[in-house]
């Protein structure tokens, strides 16, 4: 496949692990922010081609992952309400909240459906004009646009049926909090290529001067992830910490414009709770006014009852790189793809369903 | 979540500002995606496409950039 075949070349990606090991002299540690980015390094072993001295620890990248379980007690609720179609991205459905997950109102009737895209929400909500169609937006930077069109176009179609329970997240204040939390180690970031296609890089140059810390914003493909690793390394041997653009045939610097114009016209940054780790101030998305109609926990009529059951998943600490999944002592016995006892089990990106599936 | 692929552009099959769709072609397998946040994407162009919209036009100079980086690394 063009565009992608060629960045999963033997030889490219052995003579860029050469070029690491050449330019490194000492230890360093560099996070990959994006979920997507450590599925690619464990799914292609590129952890075994790096030299003793570099760590790779993962990001909180993955929105499944951050949706706090209250927000999934939500999403249940209005699931089980016998009005209501209830659509989300498949990866949500298994994501336990504080008692239930989304599968389990599924086998107790709730009408829950797994969509590739929220516009496909939109023509279930056009042909079933007499239930409540709510849509699951869940997602960084990259999907907001997408859960912004799909909002739109309800609205230009003024279709009264359809809403969204929103999950959105933004990245950059999500690092801004790893950088400045007692105790980070983090030395150096690749940078989701997805989310910067959209917003553009001006706050990584932000980050990356404010916390003298070097930021390469990367693709997915294993070269990309190797030449992102190369230059982080080729910035911290030199002293340098600026933000840098490794994957440019995706990401222009100014970003998408039309996407961020659209987000803006649907959304403003809100206060968001990120799932193990804790409140970050202007780290996520709410409805503007004119599209206040279309929140679904409008459905609720009651508020919902969160139980307080604690369980001993350690995702917060993954999600800020501070332990690996294989130093959980649930990993791969009591907590395993099929009955998970957090969200990074479950999701397609997340940190131990990567460890669990590749290693 | 921000999985996202490269396919390219076959037919624009309407030209609404919101709904601009198209027929892309992901190395054969035909799905029709929402290119209204690419408006500069014509037919023949790849595009970056996450969940049913694309989001980026891929720039084929800078694609090859990598390769002519690693090239002129390993050319005394």
């Amino acid at each position: 496949m063009k565009y992608l075949s060629e960045y999963r070349d033997k030889q490219l990606i052995d003579t860029l692990a050469t070029r690491i090991r050449s330019a490194i002299t000492q230890p360093w540690v560099l996070m990959e922010v994006c979920g997507g980015q450590t599925h690619a390094i464990v799914k292609y072993a590129l952890d075994q081609l790096l030299p003793e001295q570099l760590q790779l620890v993962h990001g909180p990248g993955c929105p499944v992952c951050v949706t706090a379980p209250e927000t999934i007690d939500r999403a249940i609720a209005i699931a089980l309400r016998p009005d209501v179609i209830f659509c989300s991205f498949g990866d949500m459905l298994r994501v336990p909240g504080s008692e239930h997950s989304l599968q389990q109102a599924a086998s107790k009737g709730a009408d829950v459906r797994m969509l590739y895209s929220p516009l496909d929400a939109l023509d279930i909500a056009r042909n079933n004009p007499e239930s409540n169609v709510v849509f699951f937006a869940v997602g960084f930077e990259t999907t907001a646009p997408a859960s912004a069109m799909a909002l739109a176009q309800a609205r230009q179609a003024q279709l009264d049926n359809f809403y969204v329970l929103l999950s959105h997240f933004l990245v950059p204040p999500a690092m801004r909090c790893i950088l400045g939390s007692p105790g980070n180690q983090v030395q150096g970031f690749l940078a989701p290529g997805h989310v910067c296609a959209v917003t553009g890089i001006d706050d990584y140059h932000v980050l990356a001067q404010q916390y003298s810390v070097p930021i390469v914003i990367t693709g997915f493909e294993p070269a990309d992830i190797l030449q992102g690793v190369l230059h982080c390394i080729e910035q911290l041997e030199r002293g340098e910490s600026k933000a840098d653009n490794q994957y440019r045939r995706a990401v222009q610097n100014e970003g998408n414009a039309t996407a961020q114009q659209l987000v803006h016209d649907v959304f403003q940054v809100c206060d968001q709770t990120w799932r193990g780790i804790d409140t970050i101030e202007a780290s996520g998305l709410k409805l503007n006014p004119d599209y206040e109609c279309f929140d679904a926990t409008r459905l609720l009529h009651s508020p919902i009852q969160t139980a307080n059951r604690k369980n001993d998943c350690i995702s917060g600490e993954i999600l800020r790189g501070i332990k690996k999944p294989t130093h959980c002592p649930h990993f791969g016995t009591g907590c395993r793809p099929e009955h998970p006892m957090g969200a990074p089990m479950v999701s397609s990106e997340g940190a131990c369903a990567a460890y669990f599936h590749y290693q | 979540m921000c999985l996202a692929i490269p396919g390219c552009i076959e037919t624009i099959l309407n030209e609404d500002t919101l709904a601009r769709t198209a027929t892309v072609s992901f190395a054969g397998i035909r799905k029709t995606v929402n290119v209204a946040l690419v408006p500069e994407a014509q037919v023949g162009d790849y595009v970056i496409v996450h969940v049913g919209i694309a989001i980026s036009r891929l720039d084929a100079e800078q694609a090859q950039r990598i390769f002519d980086d690693l090239d002129a690394a390993s050319t005394p």
